[in-house]
């Protein structure tokens, strides 16, 4: 075996791991997405892996086809998700806490009611009473 | 040898991702609220992403990448309007 067909074959199976790390993180997601009893929590599954399994696709994507210039935009594809699945994820959890109180068993600290609870023009509930 | 293995690895990563869209769709489909089918898509959009990825890489092409440019852009667009506008019908006193 030669040079060339060894760095060939290290590169294929990296390749073949990427992929499958990519693949088992997004059907983590959706076994989170079904499994999960409440809207945040469902937030946390769907959202929360989808940034690495998608860089681990684009570096098996690279190390495939060999195109070393396409990592310029593999970046910005990484950029571009980095940016968009918070503020996303962000508005879903705030809508989902105002539409849907979360329920008080399951939730433990609860640091938004107040703030909530303020901006309507509600008293909040006594905290610091002397 | 490689060829092999990478070869196993694609047809497990293709049985993968069809089994996570499905969960997605399942979600969709039966959610209880928008929110959750709102998750859902999101979250099927980026498995659609991963799955162009994966194309990529069946036939050596890097050709696909400004399709994942846009999806990666404007997948989100859908999510904060639906979201915008869920969080605006609290009930008014």
């Amino acid at each position: 075996m030669s040079g060339a067909d060894a760095v060939n074959a290290v590169l294929d199976i990296l390749t073949a791991i990427l992929l499958l790390l990519g693949a088992y993180f997004s059907l983590v997601a959706g076994i989170g997405i079904i499994r999960f009893p409440d809207t945040l929590t469902r937030v946390h599954a769907g959202t929360k892996p989808q940034v690495f399994g998608l860089a681990c696709i684009l570096t098996a994507v690279i190390l495939s086809t060999r195109n070393w210039s396409a990592i310029a935009i593999m970046l910005l594809i990484l950029l571009f998700q980095m940016l968009t699945t918070p503020a996303a994820a962000h508005m879903i959890g705030r809508a989902a806490y105002r539409r849907e109180r979360p329920d008080d068993d399951r939730l433990f600290v609860d640091e938004l009611e107040q703030a909530v609870e303020l901006a309507h023009g509600e008293p909040p509930p006594a905290m610091d009473e002397p | 040898m490689s060829a092999v293995i990478l070869n196993v690895a694609l047809i497990i990563v293709a049985v993968v991702f069809a089994a996570a869209a499905l969960l997605a769709t399942y979600r969709i489909v039966h959610g209880p609220g928008i929110l959750d089918r709102m998750i859902a898509s999101d979250m099927l959009m980026t498995t659609l992403i991963c799955i162009l990825g994966v194309e990529m890489v069946v036939n050596r092409h890097t050709t696909l990448m400004p399709v994942m440019i846009g999806l990666a852009l404007t997948g989100f667009l859908s999510s904060v309007a639906v979201a915008r506008y869920v969080s605006k019908r609290r009930d008014p006193k």
